[in-house]
């Protein structure tokens, strides 16, 4: 997940505090309304219970001190002392394995959103906890219940708390200089877009290099938006399809009209350089990059001429993109069950999970209908794009079942690199695809 | 009483079983080796024999593995992927270990000269290899940089070129921008090395050959190289093992890509076993670099340290 690192690192601390103050009303009454009358899962707490929460570490300050402030107000309500680890965004996954097979360790992480598919079978089962809130808050939103949930059945073994997404941010000077409005929803018009703005000198640059957010987000968006999956439903690997070399093909028209250089060495940061450095004027990356321009004086008057849009649909139905997802999951490991479960599920509440959203600024999206009502999706029109992201009906691994599997084909970068030697001219479109699939036959072999 | 002092007899001290143990030469032996043989046990066997062992095993992170033979090499040979990386780590340790030998004994042939500010310069040389490996590599990934190298920024403004260079952005380029960075971070072990070897000669050898009518060439071929190739020998040996494990340079810089043109055998382990989980296959690919090493070890001992000092012998 280098790339929110780099965003988080761009960002800095004393902007996260900065943006708190700003929207510090918004904190003080609460805009979201649960539905009163249904009534919360009787969890009676073990005695003496505590509890180790284990989470990703922060994107903006506010969120730690929220979390932490949220932590506290439980155990002042049930007498239960929480201690919250953060750690580093690189390390989660290994530590999340690491509990799992140790059986030792927090009693419950806040961890990414394959994880507790992954370790199914060391979770307990959080559907009590998922249903009530589900119906207290109007229902979940469609990333919330696909991650949630176990594939193909009704129980819920996580419990998502949140979701970031990378729209297509784009400057607006320069789509209408060019003749548009805005970015276009279909392929071949993004197509002349893309070459109208190659033409002015002001170009559209898309990551093609070894990025685990932006290479892998834009390698999906060509694959969803042509129709095509890595795998089938059931899993089997279908990455050797007429859509695949469609999006192959596309790319290929697509690639010459990118920033001069190329994008195949691009890493997480490159695209953010770019745009920032009125380089690249097009491009696809999470809200940290709009709020990194914004808050720097120097670079304000690029924020101002960006707007957000959904990555052009192509043949999706809707958004062709992944959230990464916090999903939380309560091991079976954990001496206090009823205990981890309450928390999950406080942690959730209005008063507790709207002020954590707001001070989130938009980095985090909520997977819970009700929560769309919170001041921070109209706080600034530029993030409102943001608030539908758990919204997404795509997930890594699209259209398979969520396993180990859709991690490690993203970790080595299988479609991105089929795109990206195509892109080189290092091999044929038919070449690039029998190549990806090789490799996604390993992978996907045990899954 | 009286006959006391004759009828002395040294009194009899009854050892007791811990003096006699300690007394007892093969369990002293064992106890005094016993803390080398641990610290190896622990530091170097334990952690050398579970990476054999993975590579045999489908171990991934999150499960623990099933033996399952020799799976991950059979995947391995048929993998291009990894025939890429033993190409590009072969020809990466050949290409910068000749590159840093050439330019590193032809720097220690001048500073061995007598120049003005000499261990100023000296100490300057050192720098590149003093610096830490990941700030070289942060300095070079923007000079390589696909759109804002300070190299193709400067020539587009000197008017040589309209685009940007690509450094990192093809196969080929990258390769030869990745041996480059390794070369110019590489020079200064060597040029220090070998200066220190230089200047063990001794300089009656010199005169000797100056009154012999000598050239420069001749002093160099029969004197200087002849008397240096022991020392060579090992700071070649340390380089290759330093250049084919090379790791930090290539990976801050292309991470392996453009499309794992420049992935070596320590990134691609690295890149199957942690950030893809897949610790087995990781572990197999950086057993396979065992036979590389001993390769290359062996070739420096006994090809260029053929001196019988050298192999524990008196120098005759």
């Amino acid at each position: 997940m280098a790339n929110i690192i780099t965003r988080r690192s761009i960002l800095g601390a004393g902007v996260g505090m900065a943006a708190l103050a700003a929207g510090g009303e918004a904190l003080a009454q609460n805009r979201v309304r649960g539905d009163a009358s249904v009534a919360a899962p009787r969890l009676p707490i073990e005695n003496g219970a505590t509890l180790r929460i284990l989470r990703p570490v922060r994107f903006v300050a506010p969120d730690e001190e929220v979390f932490r402030a949220n932590a506290a107000r439980f155990t002042q309500q049930t007498g239960v002392q929480v201690r919250v680890d953060f750690v580093g965004w690189e390390d989660i996954n290994q530590q999340t394995a690491v509990t799992a097979n140790t059986g030792a360790g927090p009693d419950c992480i806040i961890g990414f959103g394959d994880s507790p598919h992954i370790y199914a079978d060391k979770l307990i089962e959080l559907s009590d906890i998922a249903e009530y809130l589900g119906k207290k808050f109007g229902g979940w939103m469609f990333g919330g219940e696909k991650l949630g949930k176990r594939h193909g059945t009704n129980n819920w073994i996580g419990l998502p708390m949140g979701g970031t997404s990378g729209p297509l941010i784009w400057r607006k000077s320069a789509v209408n200089e060019v003749g548009f409005q805005s970015p276009p929803n279909d392929l071949t018009s993004f197509l002349e877009l893309c070459r109208r703005l190659r033409r002015i000198n002001k170009p559209a640059g898309f990551a093609l290099g070894n990025a685990i957010g932006d290479g892998n987000g834009f390698a999906n968006w060509l694959m969803w938006s042509h129709g095509a999956s890595i795998i089938d439903e059931s899993g089997a690997v279908s990455v050797n399809s007429p859509q695949t070399l469609a999006a192959l093909n596309y790319l290929r028209e697509l690639y010459p009209t990118f920033v001069d250089g190329g994008t195949i060495a691009w890493g997480d940061i490159s695209n953010n350089q770019a745009y920032a450095a009125n380089t690249c004027w097009l491009t696809q990356n999470g809200v940290s990059l709009y709020f990194a321009l914004k808050n720097d004086p120097a670079t304000r008057a690029i924020a101002d001429d960006s707007e957000h849009s959904v990555m052009p649909l192509g043949q999706a139905n809707s958004w062709p993109n992944a959230p990464l997802i916090l999903n939380a999951m309560v091991f079976r490991h954990s001496r206090f069950p009823n205990a981890a479960k309450a928390f999950v599920a406080f942690m959730m509440e209005v008063e507790q999970y709207e002020p954590w959203l707001n001070a989130n600024l938009g980095y985090w999206a909520h997977p819970l209908n009700a929560y769309r009502a919170a001041s921070v999706w109209t706080s600034d029109p530029k993030v409102t794009i943001f608030r539908d992201g758990m919204n997404s009906q795509f997930w890594n691994g699209y259209k398979g079942p969520i396993s180990e599997a859709s991690g490690q084909a993203n970790a080595e970068y299988v479609l991105v690199q089929m795109f990206a030697s195509v892109a080189a001219g290092q091999a044929t479109p038919d070449a690039a695809m029998r190549e990806a699939e090789r490799r996604s036959r390993r992978i996907f072999r045990r899954a | 009483m009286s006959s006391s002092t004759t009828g002395w007899v040294r009194p009899k001290i009854e050892q007791n079983w811990l003096t006699r143990l300690l007394d007892w030469k093969p369990f002293l032996i064992i106890l005094c080796l016993l803390p080398a043989v641990g610290l190896l046990a622990v530091f170097l066997t334990y952690p050398l024999g579970l990476g054999i062992w993975l590579a045999f095993t489908d171990t991934t992170i999150g499960r623990s593995g099933r033996w399952v033979g020799l799976e991950n090499f059979e995947f391995m040979i048929e993998d291009p992927i990894f025939w890429n990386a033993v190409f590009f780590s072969v020809f990466y340790t050949g290409v910068a270990t000749i590159g840093k030998f050439a330019l590193g004994l032809w720097l220690a042939l001048l500073l061995n000269n007598h120049l003005p500010f000499k261990s100023l310069l000296r100490a300057i040389i050192l720098l590149p290899w003093i610096v830490p490996t990941v700030l070289t590599a942060v300095a070079f990934w923007w000079i390589y940089n696909p759109q804002f190298s300070v190299i193709s920024w400067m020539l587009i403004e000197l008017g040589l070129r309209d685009t940007n260079v690509d450094f990192i952005n093809t196969a080929w380029p990258a390769r030869w921008s990745l041996i480059a960075a390794n070369i110019w971070r590489g020079i200064p072990f060597v040029a220090i090395s070998l200066l220190a070897g230089l200047q063990t000669i001794s300089p009656s050898l010199y005169e000797a050959a100056l009154l012999d009518g000598s050239t420069a060439w001749q002093r160099f071929r029969y004197i200087t190289f002849p008397m240096l190739l022991p020392i060579l020998a090992i700071v070649m040996t340390f380089s290759i093992i330093f250049t084919f494990t090379d790791f930090q340079l290539v990976y801050a810089i292309t991470r392996g890509g453009p499309v794992n043109s420049t992935h070596l055998l320590a990134t691609l382990a690295f890149q199957r076993g942690i950030p893809a989980g897949q610790l087995g296959e990781g572990a197999a690919i950086a057993v396979s670099m065992i036979p590389f090493l001993v390769f290359a070890t062996l070739f420096s001992y006994f090809a260029l340290a053929r001196r019988k000092w050298q192999q524990g012998e008196s120098n005759d």
